[in-house]
């Protein structure tokens, strides 16, 4: 299935753009993505292993079952006001 | 019943009159204003200027439920804006104002609002050094349950 990924800040950075369309396996969980996307992508082996994450704009626990077209955003620390 | 919208992300310039005129009513006995402002220096280091960044349209919808957690606890009004993008020194970045009938909830209501961002609001800053150099700073790990 297909997801959105969005990364902000120092992730962004070290990525080198805010924005992915990628392909998961159907059913993955958000951290069960994120391994197969470290597994894809050598750049994603640079993000800590469980940053804290959003699904469709509301923050999520890593166990949270994404479903096709969801929004992943991963999110550092954060460091408003 | 007012429909303004009583907070909002903007690239603009922002300061009290931004959220001032949200607030206030003949009930009120207390207006409160908090001012988050960019200053020269941190940790040690020379400061000339900062960068924010934020996850948009999510920090949208946390401000909007912020704000209305501050309102509905402290039974006044509350209004709150925060600013991304390139900051200078002296710069408004967060503008919060609340009024209620008397002055602790207002107090209450804007220490609520400033330390909820700080928890939980998606806005990074990169810090600009007059040595040239800049960093991203560290902040706070939002917790999976953080609505």
């Amino acid at each position: 299935m297909r997801i959105r990924l969005l990364v902000f800040a120092q992730y962004r950075d070290l990525l080198g753009r805010d924005e992915f369309d990628l392909e998961v396996p159907a059913g993955s969980t958000a951290a069960g993505a994120l391994a197969y996307l470290r597994a894809q992508e050598p750049r994603m082996q640079q993000l800590p292993p469980l940053p804290a994450l959003a699904v469709n704009r509301v923050y999520a626990d890593a166990q949270k079952v994404l479903e096709e077209g969801d929004e992943l955003a991963l999110l550092p620390p954060v460091a408003g006001g | 019943m007012s429909t303004a919208r009583t907070s909002w992300i903007t690239r603009e310039t922002i300061g009290a009159e931004s959220v001032l005129p949200l607030v206030g009513g003949d009930e009120d006995g207390a207006v409160t204003l908090f001012l988050g402002v960019v200053r020269n220096h941190n940790d040690g280091r020379a400061v000339n200027g900062m960068h924010y960044d934020a996850y948009v349209d999510m920090a949208e919808d946390m401000l909007r439920a912020i704000v209305h957690e501050a309102a509905a606890q402290s039974g006044g009004r509350v209004a709150a804006v925060h600013r991304i993008g390139d900051l200078a020194i002296g710069a408004v970045s967060v503008a919060i104002a609340a009024s209620t009938p008397h002055r602790a909830q207002s107090f209450d209501a804007c220490r609520y609002v400033i330390e909820e961002i700080k928890k939980r609001l998606p806005v990074w800053k990169r810090e600009h050094y007059i040595e040239g150099d800049a960093e991203w700073l560290d902040g706070h790990t939002p917790e999976a349950s953080a609505r």
